[in-house]
């Protein structure tokens, strides 16, 4: 299928300008900023960029309390490794972690693809899916932090390795994250649900928001979900890679 | 036709882009694993990581988040304000060295070195 770009009110994308012009006549006064876009989808980018700025925060306390520590900082390759009976592998089960959850970016776009193809089964198949390797990020993400509290005792206030400051960091960076998997699960779940019973096919009405049922919410949904990717990304590059 | 078009307005796009950049999405992140697993240090690895950090995340926004195809006026209200934080960071940077230093000073004082 072509691409395709229509608007719900005014005017077609023909009629528009393009690039900085169309910039400037969008931003232009008494008309809606956004087009071309469902109002779900525009909030969800403005949320995602509070969002932003949330784990920006996070990573840059993180960034000042490591770079400003006379204490050694553990070193994240070592305290992450894991040894399959042999030798410890470093980093192992996080790029695993990495892996799976760029598989599940994969899935949801998928999902979102099918979901304009309004075809109902594969929509709802692909979510479920997502979904899947959510809940198994979240399981390995459990996993370590079992093994790191217990095994190596490390606490939000300590650890043997090094800087006190390095427990309060992993916890709160990769905990917020966690938080953000463990939603995006629920919501997968919930919406692959709406999804299979066809609610999106009848425009059933939400109980909550009384709006009518879209296949917009799961690109809707899809953008939250890369973005918990995209954070994941950053996490990846400088917590367990500086 | 156009029943048809109204019911698919919005983000379609074939299947094989979105297959092409998922691949590319695991060669990076291999690539970034790598860096760690061959012990690469210095200004080598930060550039390293920072490259394929930046890659990976402009092509998560760009195709899985539909950012290129979407009109400026949603791309620069969404993708400036954050380019803004690096101005935090660069002041952070300099607060924490300011920080370091000022504790060096101080447990240098306390021991009597």
């Amino acid at each position: 299928m072509a691409e395709t770009t229509l608007t719900h009110t005014e005017g077609t994308a023909a009629t528009r300008p393009d690039g900085l012009e169309g910039f400037v006549s969008d931003w232009s006064s008494d008309q809606r900023t956004f087009k071309n876009v469902p109002w779900g989808k525009a909030m969800m980018w403005i949320f995602l960029l509070s969002d932003t700025f949330i784990f920006s925060c996070f990573l840059l306390s993180y960034m000042t309390v490591r770079m400003s520590t006379t204490v050694p900082w553990p070193n994240a390759s070592e305290v992450f490794a894991l040894s399959f009976g042999g030798e410890p592998i470093p980093l192992i089960l996080i790029a695993i972690m990495t892996f799976i959850l760029i598989t599940s970016s994969g899935t949801m776009v998928l999902a979102v693809n099918y979901g304009y193809r309004k075809d109902r089964f594969k929509t709802a198949i692909f979510l479920l899916i997502t979904a899947l390797f959510g809940a198994t990020f979240v399981g390995m993400q459990a996993f370590e932090w079992t093994k790191l509290i217990v095994e190596e005792g490390v606490r939000p206030w300590g650890n043997p390795m090094g800087a006190a400051q390095f427990g309060s960091s992993f916890f709160m960076i990769t905990g917020f994250h966690g938080f953000h998997v463990s939603v995006g699960v629920l919501f997968l779940i919930l919406i692959a649900r709406k999804v299979w019973r066809g609610d999106f096919d009848i425009e059933k009405k939400g109980f909550f928001t009384s709006r009518k049922g879209r296949y917009e919410i799961v690109e809707t949904l899809g953008l939250y979900w890369h973005f918990v990717d995209l954070v994941w990304v950053f996490i990846f590059a400088f917590f367990y890679l500086w | 036709m156009t029943e048809a078009t109204k019911h698919v307005e919005g983000q379609q796009h074939p299947i094989g882009i979105y297959i092409k950049i998922w691949g590319w999405l695991f060669v990076l992140s291999a690539c970034s694993y790598m860096v760690d697993y061959l012990h690469v240090q210095g200004y080598l690895r930060w550039t390293l990581i920072l490259t394929f950090m930046v890659l990976k995340a402009g092509l998560i926004v760009a195709v899985f988040m539909h950012m290129l195809w979407e009109r400026l006026a949603l791309l620069y209200a969404i993708i400036l304000p954050p380019v803004l934080v690096l101005v935090f960071v660069a002041i952070m940077y300099y607060e924490s060295i300011y920080t370091f230093v000022t504790r060096q000073l101080f447990f240098s004082v306390l021991t009597g070195a």
